[in-house]
């Protein structure tokens, strides 16, 4: 993996006198999928939302490749054009079709002549299979759809890093794969990504590193390996442990293997 | 009724008609031109002219036209500015209706959710291009029927105009009534009149939110 592309140096964020993010650090390098956990309130979506300028911070730096981002700034708009970001709530433009939606971006915001955007618009449709959708409505699409188009339109814009909140949570459950499924293929085509999700197996399954966010501040930092089976911290493994149930045979899930001791 | 009486007045009331209807236009028109930039300069939060924007809209929408007519017609003369009968018509009847049109817009501008405006903002918009394509046509879509609202609301306030001596529907329906009796065939007339020139509108304004409502933005939440 190459060089850094984003560095987060000790950020402090507090909303009305309550730290949120205490002292947070981390790195993420090219090519790179480095996915945050952490229990509700810890402050990911925070996090996230700071590192692309919509939330400012109240302390510490943050650069993206190198530039430092953070700060007041007037030309907020080029940095957010090189970080792509999803929600958990799709926030699609309910007034455009789904092609509009991803022609926006790219036709006004990088001037993209619109002709060659809507051709590699189409193929990235037909690589997450909504080739067909793209003159529908967004209100005409399941929840899964929206969120895939959703990604569609992040990555129309070539950025450098994607941010991800969440994306899932809203689903119904059998939607949950077909949209992960996106982001694994984007992570094999080399999108450096920070995940932020509470779907332990994806996770895994994604992650080249994983970092466990406690409090506002990073508890605990390693490979997916490392942090699913061998969490290092009391706090992890009682974290890990609550995506777990116990069978009434006694017999658990996803449980981490208790070898941390050594 | 005197069915001769109203033939014979019909053309007296078509000409009021357009009066009332052309000064009303002209004042719709330029309402929604003060209200739309009212409301961007409150919404971009631009300093002073967003407190001078605050200042006026309370001031226009909680005095009478009729006051505001008198100003510009009696008051400003005083003082040495001298506007025509018809520009004091206009200029009166948009400093009301900015003010409502401004209030219009702003509701719809709040219906938008802030989501929409991150998103926009994630795709790199800059914060004018994030208002033309993101949020404001979410936003005119929810303000329509405020906006029709305010137009029907100005069309019918025109009837003050007669104080200016302009011989608008009211101002004709005025004059008959004074010289020659009939009073009940002048205003079933001039009801007529009114109503033939307002329905139109309340029907397009029907239509036009028939129309948003299916062009599909109805869903407003998790899209
Ligand atoms: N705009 C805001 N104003 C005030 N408090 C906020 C704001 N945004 C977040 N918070 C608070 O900051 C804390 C962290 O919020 P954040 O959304 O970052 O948590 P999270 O880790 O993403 O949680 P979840 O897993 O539930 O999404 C919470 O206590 C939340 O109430
Ligand atoms: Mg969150």
């Amino acid at each position: 993996m190459g060089e850094a592309i984003l560095r987060v140096r000790d950020i402090h964020k507090s909303f009305d006198g309550t730290g949120v993010l205490r002292g947070v650090s981390m790195e993420i390098r090219e090519g790179e999928v480095v996915v945050i956990v952490g229990p509700s309130g810890c402050g990911k979506s925070t996090l996230l939302r700071c590192i692309n300028g919509l939330e400012t911070i109240d302390r510490g730096e943050i650069f993206l490749r190198g530039e430092k981002i953070s700060g007041r700034r007037k030309d907020l708009h080029l940095v957010r054009q090189r970080i792509g970001m999803v929600f958990q709530s799709y926030d699609l433009f309910p007034h455009m079709k789904v092609m509009d939606n991803l022609l926006l971006g790219p036709t006004k915001a990088l001037g993209r002549p619109r002709a060659e955007v809507e051709k590699e618009a189409l193929e990235m449709l037909e690589r997450v299979g909504l080739r067909e959708k793209a003159c529908a409505l967004p209100r005409t699409l399941s929840g899964g759809q929206k969120q895939r188009v959703a990604l569609v339109r992040a990555m129309l814009m070539r950025p450098e890093i994607l941010l991800l909140d969440e994306i899932t949570a809203a689903l119904d459950p059998e939607m949950v794969s077909e949209v992960l499924n996106v982001v694994i293929d984007l992570a094999r085509g080399g999108m450096t990504m920070a995940i932020v999700t509470h779907e332990m197996r994806f996770a895994e399954a994604v992650a080249d590193r994983v970092l466990f966010l406690e409090e506002g501040v990073v508890l605990e930092e390693g490979t997916p390996e490392e942090f699913f089976h061998a969490p290092k911290t009391e706090r992890a493994r009682h974290f890990l442990q609550s995506f777990t149930y116990a069978s009434k045979r006694d017999k658990v899930e996803i449980q981490p293997k208790n070898n941390a001791g050594d | 009724m005197d069915g001769a009486f109203i033939l014979a007045h019909v053309p007296d009331y078509l000409s009021g008609a357009w009066v009332t209807l052309r000064f009303g236009l002209y004042g719709v028109a330029c309402s929604l031109a003060l209200g739309l930039l009212c409301c961007l300069v409150r919404s971009f939060r631009v300093p002073v002219l967003r407190q001078i924007a605050g200042g006026y809209i309370e001031l226009a929408r909680n005095t009478p036209l009729l006051v505001q007519l008198f100003f510009l017609y009696a008051g400003l003369p005083r003082v040495g500015i001298k506007f025509s009968a018809e520009a004091c018509a206009v200029i009166g009847l948009t400093f009301l209706g900015g003010a409502y049109m401004a209030e219009a817009f702003r509701s719809g501008l709040e219906s938008v959710d802030k989501s929409q405006t991150e998103a926009g903002a994630c795709i790199g918009l800059t914060r004018a291009q994030n208002i033309r394509y993101v949020v404001f046509p979410q936003a005119l879509a929810t303000a329509v029927p405020a906006l029709f609202a305010n137009v029907i609301f100005l069309i019918k306030e025109t009837s003050v105009f007669s104080v200016l001596a302009m011989m608008d529907l009211m101002n004709v329906a005025d004059t008959l009534r004074t010289s020659g009796g009939h009073t009940v065939e002048v205003l079933f007339m001039l009801a007529a009149a009114y109503l033939m020139i307002l329905l139109p509108v309340s029907l397009l304004a029907t239509l036009a939110e028939r129309r948003l409502r299916y062009a599909g933005f109805g869903d407003r939440h998790s899209v």
